[in-house]
């Protein structure tokens, strides 16, 4: 067990160390990284000062080891925007993205697992068509297509919901459905799927033959087992969400993390960009340890697997 | 007799060939297909089928909805946008961008992930371990915010699109075609290559590449509504294809500023484009994958 954790956590690493090369790296192929950092217009001599200032004189491994160190610490700079700390900054607007992705969250999985679950019983019939056309659109509508056609419905035409904005209930219920679609399809594809094997398994026979009634099986013997990979799925995919939300969030002004990247983009703030992807690679790296700890705690197979 | 035998034997072959076709297009998914032949032939002859210019617009004629609508007319089918271009026209033209920047950078992302799948999977050790390690940090990476932030720092272009989603999406082909060469490598016909004195290189290249070249299509098809999608954000939020292109993601934040005027046909159209022709590629994929490659079925 020791030895898997040790693996997992030293490949987990070797990811974290990638992200933070290639970050690092690409900043600096692809010009002179003071051009990304200072403030459009600034004179030459400002420009070489911050040049010495930053060391970009001294070698690029040198260059390296102090960036690491800087990123341990916390430390991505100031926005030039906003004149503050960005991890301050990324602080700030991490409560809204949670909030936007948990109400996603509840969404995808409401509607998700009861479908994935009709689909599995009823396997060929009616209820299993639909889902799959519900699966397939889900799946093939981009986010931030699904947010702006709820826009034109429940705000301009039906002057239901706000378009834009954070603050009362009624602004998370959008995004959040534009953003909990796509994997209200992917949780109930896998809800399924992996109903469909549990049913298939000797305790649901058993539980079958000894003439328990049908909504027992499924509700209480089959139902609960079939969960525990939707869960773990919903679980990685709430980070997922956290990090894909940018779109949806640019389509409706929800001042979260992702909108905080889009705007580093718009005002060529380049330290908030550099920081929200370094930030949210490195949660979804942690994630992913989690979960194969996790894993490997529940199945021992796990742990002797490679 | 001797006039009518080849006729009778070529209706024989036609005959032979349609029970071939009709064997082997079991359940073929003809709305997808058809879907992607009309986006195709408005993609090539773009210049001979959009009524307009694309680019160039008329102020004057700003907003105007589409003709079966009071306001419309029938010379701008589908209306006009912000600046008086005709939508249909942008539309049409879009799909030759939509359908350039997803053959490219699926094609692209496919020679990256097969080259390195085959690789890794071939001649193992350090190698096998070099690549998989660099899929699995690859692989952790966020693809929408990986992809925005490359989009960035390279500045919009059609170009680096492609580029930045061949580097961002290796990684599946990598992974699955690995695994595909490890039991390949098992097989007779490869044991008698090495026997033979072929170079590694020629197995490579002359036998297993073949064999994974199904695998590779199955996973192309699939991936094609990915990067579509991919290329439409990138162009949405301003890091993909620079205006004034006509791309569809690109219209979609057009619309977007007459979004709460009710200017729908901006949003819509642009939209459902996109919605077409990432269920095509999904259907044809899915029908592929069962068709071509009874491995990937689980996938």
């Amino acid at each position: 067990m020791r030895r898997f954790v040790l693996r997992r956590l030293g490949y987990a690493l070797i990811s974290l160390f990638l992200l933070s090369l290639t970050i690092f790296l690409l900043v600096r192929v692809t010009g002179d990284p003071t051009v990304l950092l200072v403030e459009p217009g600034a004179s030459r001599a400002d420009m070489d000062a911050l040049r010495s200032e930053l060391g970009l004189d001294r070698s690029l491994a040198v260059q390296y080891v102090s960036f690491v160190r800087d990123v341990v610490r916390g430390d991505f700079g100031r926005s030039f925007y906003y004149r503050t700390p960005v991890l301050e900054l990324y602080a700030s607007r991490l409560p809204n993205s949670l909030l936007l992705a948990l109400t996603a969250m509840a969404f995808s999985l409401i509607l998700g697992i009861p479908t994935g679950i009709l689909a599995a019983v009823r396997v060929g019939g009616w209820w299993d068509s639909a889902g799959k056309v519900f699966a397939l659109l889900g799946l093939s509508m981009p986010s931030f297509w699904t947010g702006l056609l709820m826009i034109l419905f429940f705000s301009v035409y039906l002057g239901w919901l706000p378009s834009s904005g954070a603050g009362t209930v009624l602004h998370v219920l959008m995004p959040a459905f534009a953003l909990g679609w796509y994997f209200a399809a992917a949780h109930m594809r896998l809800t399924r799927s992996s109903m469909l094997e549990v049913l298939g398994s000797e305790y649901v026979k058993l539980a079958r033959l000894k003439g328990l009634p049908e909504a027992l099986v499924i509700g209480k013997h089959a139902f609960k087992n079939a969960l525990i990979p939707v869960l773990t799925l919903a679980g990685i995919n709430l980070v997922l969400m956290i990090n894909v939300a940018v779109v949806v969030e640019t389509v409706f002004a929800w001042p979260g993390v992702g909108r905080l990247l889009y705007e580093g983009i718009a005002f060529r703030d380049f330290p908030v960009v550099q920081a929200s992807v370094v930030l949210g690679g490195s949660m979804i790296v942690v994630v992913n340890v989690v979960v194969d700890i996790l894993y490997a705690v529940i199945d021992p197979r796990i742990r002797y697997e490679r | 007799m001797s006039v009518n035998a080849p006729a009778s034997s070529r209706t024989a072959g036609v005959t032979l060939a349609w029970r071939w076709a009709s064997y082997h297009s079991e359940g073929l998914p003809v709305i997808p297909i058809l879907i992607l032949l009309i986006l195709g032939f408005l993609a090539i002859f773009a210049e001979f089928v959009a009524p307009h210019n694309p680019e160039v617009g008329t102020l004057s004629l700003r907003f105007r909805p589409p003709a079966w609508i009071a306001g419309g007319s029938s010379e701008y089918l589908l209306g006009t946008d912000h600046i008086g271009r005709d939508v249909l026209s942008r539309l049409i033209f879009g799909a030759r961008v939509s359908m350039l920047v997803g053959f490219l950078a699926v094609l692209f992302a496919g020679f990256v992930g097969t080259v390195l799948g085959i690789l890794a999977g071939y001649i193992g050790s350090w190698v096998d371990q070099v690549i998989m390690r660099l899929t699995d940090a690859w692989l952790a990476l966020p693809a929408l915010m990986f992809a925005i932030f490359l989009a960035a720092i390279v500045g919009p272009s059609e170009f680096n699109i492609v580029i930045i989603l061949g580097l961002v999406y290796w990684t599946r082909y990598a992974r699955v075609i690995r695994g595909e060469v490890l039991s390949l490598k098992e097989r007779d016909f490869v044991r008698l290559a090495i026997v033979a004195g072929c170079s590694k290189w020629t197995i490579m290249r002359r036998h297993i590449l073949p064999n994974v070249l199904n695998t590779a299509i199955v996973l192309a098809t699939l991936m094609l509504g990915v990067v579509i999608v991919t290329e439409a954000a990138l162009s949405f939020l301003g890091v993909g294809v620079p205006p004034p292109k006509p791309a569809w993601g690109l219209m979609l934040a057009d619309g977007k500023k007459g979004l709460m005027a009710g200017y729908w046909w901006l949003t819509v159209f642009p939209g459902v484009c996109i919605v077409l022709m990432v269920l095509a590629a999904n259907l044809l994929g899915d029908w592929l994958r069962v068709k071509l490659d009874p491995q990937l079925r689980q996938l």
